[in-house]
């Protein structure tokens, strides 16, 4: 605001001071430490906390998996139940604690697939270009052709339902977007003039993809590992929803939504927390994916 | 000419490579597919029944062929729960997956246009900053937890629109909503950069400098050099309404072709979920294709 217009419009009213202690906020101490902004604070803390309930949540769940209570069924959130319980009398909350694990290791597990599957074949095919690199990335457009969610439904379908296998079927999704982004990362770095100066001088091409181009396309394989995270949880979360993913005694986000939805009408807070916890974790490794992307390739 | 032909080439290719891969997962991954479908407490008796009606006692070679040369005539395989052919299911849903399909996309061009456009307007401006974090939102919320939201807010709580079911137009509009605004979160921040990157050119310098008014470059000049990008863009976002369809089609209990996997999948009728995949995967890669082509109408440079 402009500070003399704004005095002028109200005589009464300091702006001025207010404006001087603006200035010396935006300029002065706060100005050099911009990764405390909220937009970096928030999703960490949300990161942390979900960190937090998988590996702690025998100590931050006030109720057990199976703690039913009987006198509490489908109850709205109250000071015993802050997310209102399930139509066994179980603790939403409680659940939702329980259910951090199985969406991290969800996200650990089918990235590692595809980074180090779709990684190495993209580092690969992009060094050593020609037949194998025009063969695999046919094959890279027609596992692409079939749309993501109907992909990770057929994989999931034809293997039978347990963890390893679900986080099997998204990690195979995922994998040509891998392959593209190393591929692409890689064909750029060969192109360098330092490549040929180390081949002429007669580093073998082992040593030259480890220790020349690899290091090159760790900034943006970073990036694409955070954002498929959230594409996993996401997928993960699909799988479990229409009922083909784990379905064992640990709760699970996505099922835990699933069986609110036949609750939707009677009991608001069964399928609107699970989808909210889902919703926090997604948004909050988006978020720092782009603040990484916009930080590591300016 | 050479480059159609090398399009059309390719697009069959890719729909051949579809065929296989999808033919593949679902035939050869499990193993034994007829033990598959008998569940786990059939009996030998059973499996070998199953197995004998599927087809699946040749040779997995023979079967792959045998499954190309009936689909060459346009034959998708028998329905195992209803004995229909296949084909017959996929016709029989696909009017209510079209309208699903259409009323979404009027939803998320409409939105995802406007508000991509008031962003890059307002660049690095508080609704710039607002639309953004907005769409942040919207493309990472599950689609199935926005479409219960939905329900929550619309059906229950107001009591405006009916939630599930699927015939009449006041029913189609909840799930078009869900299924549009996740695409046009997705649409508008491709419409921002698009739009910034023009506003950019040194040609609309020019524009201003001649005294065009504002909204005048913006409607005429601006947009029609932002949406050459975009038509790109929209073969990817087709991928996104089709993946989609399967969840909201399921969450508001319509009729349609995503439904029709989802309970294939849930009774394991492996003919019908084959017949869906290769089906939208056809109509994804078919997108694609007309998009390629359409940039010889909009970029001549193309056709040398």
């Amino acid at each position: 605001m402009d500070t003399t217009h704004a005095s002028r419009l109200m005589p009464g009213r300091d702006f001025g001071a207010r404006a001087v202690a603006r200035k010396a906020v935006r300029s002065g101490r706060f100005r050099t430490l911009p990764s405390l902004r909220l937009s970096v604070v928030l999703p960490s803390l949300v990161l942390a906390t979900m960190l937090a309930c998988a590996f702690l949540p025998n100590v931050l769940a006030p109720y057990g998996i199976t703690d039913m209570d009987n006198d509490a069924i489908l109850s709205p959130p109250t000071q015993h139940h802050w997310f209102g319980t399930d139509h066994f009398g179980r603790d939403i909350f409680s659940l939702l604690v329980f259910g951090a694990e199985r969406s991290l290791v969800m996200a650990t597990g089918t990235v590692l697939i595809a980074a180090g599957l779709g990684g190495t074949l993209g580092l690969v095919i992009g060094y050593v270009g020609g037949a194998a690199d025009f063969v695999l990335m046919r094959l890279v457009d027609v596992w692409m052709s079939v749309p993501q969610i109907l992909m990770a439904i057929i994989i999931a379908t034809a293997l039978r339902p347990s963890v390893g296998h679900t986080i099997m079927a998204v990690g195979l999704v995922l994998v040509p977007q891998f392959v593209r982004v190393m591929r692409g990362k890689v064909i750029a770095v060969r192109a360098r003039p330092f490549i040929e100066a180390s081949r002429s001088i007669g580093t073998g091409h082992a040593t030259i993809l480890f220790r020349h181009v690899l290091p090159h396309t760790l900034a943006p394989m970073f990036v694409m590992v955070t954002l498929g995270m959230a594409i996993a949880i996401l997928l993960g979360s699909v799988l479990s929803f229409i009922g083909i993913g784990v379905i064992d005694d640990r709760p699970d986000w996505g099922f835990l939504l699933s069986q609110g939805r036949d609750y939707v009408t009677v009991a608001w807070w069964f399928p609107t927390f699970p989808g909210l916890a889902i919703t926090a974790l997604v948004v909050s490794i988006n978020t720092l994916a782009n603040k990484l992307k916009a930080h590591l390739t300016p | 000419m050479l480059f159609v032909t090398r399009r059309l080439l390719a697009a069959c290719g890719v729909i051949l490579g579809t065929i296989t891969l999808v033919f593949f997962i679902l035939y050869w991954l499990p193993g034994d597919p007829a033990a598959l479908i008998a569940g786990d407490d059939a009996s030998v008796a059973m499996v070998a029944n199953i197995r004998a009606k599927l087809g699946t006692t040749a040779p997995l070679w023979q079967q792959y062929i045998t499954y190309l040369v009936h689909l060459a005539h346009g034959d998708f395989g028998t329905s195992f729960t209803t004995n229909e052919p296949v084909w017959h299911r996929l016709a029989a849903q696909l009017p209510a997956t079209l309208q699903l399909t259409f009323c979404a996309s009027l939803v998320a061009l409409t939105l995802g246009l406007t508000f991509g456009m008031l962003a890059a307007v307002n660049r690095d401006g508080w609704l710039d900053h607002f639309l953004q974090t907005l769409s942040m939102f919207f493309t990472s919320m599950p689609s199935f937890w926005m479409g219960l939201l939905l329900i929550l807010i619309f059906s229950v709580g107001l009591r405006w629109l009916p939630a599930v079911g699927s015939g009449s137009f006041r029913q189609v509009i909840l799930p078009a909503l869900c299924l549009g605004l996740n695409v046009s979160a997705w649409l508008s921040g491709m419409v921002r950069n698009s739009v910034i990157e023009v506003l950019e050119e040194p040609f609309i310098t020019t524009l201003r400098g001649k005294g065009l008014r504002e909204r005048q470059i913006l409607a005429t000049h601006v947009l029609r050099n932002a949406l050459i990008p975009l038509v790109t863009m929209f073969g990817l976002l087709a991928g996104e309404l089709i993946s989609s369809t399967v969840v909201v089609e399921t969450i508001f209990a319509r009729q349609g072709l995503g439904r029709l996997l989802v309970e294939s999948v849930g009774v394991k009728d492996i003919p019908v979920v084959m017949g869906v995949t290769i089906f939208a995967s056809g109509v994804f890669v078919l997108i694609n294709l007309l998009v390629d082509l359409s940039y010889l109408w909009i970029d001549p440079r193309i056709k040398a």
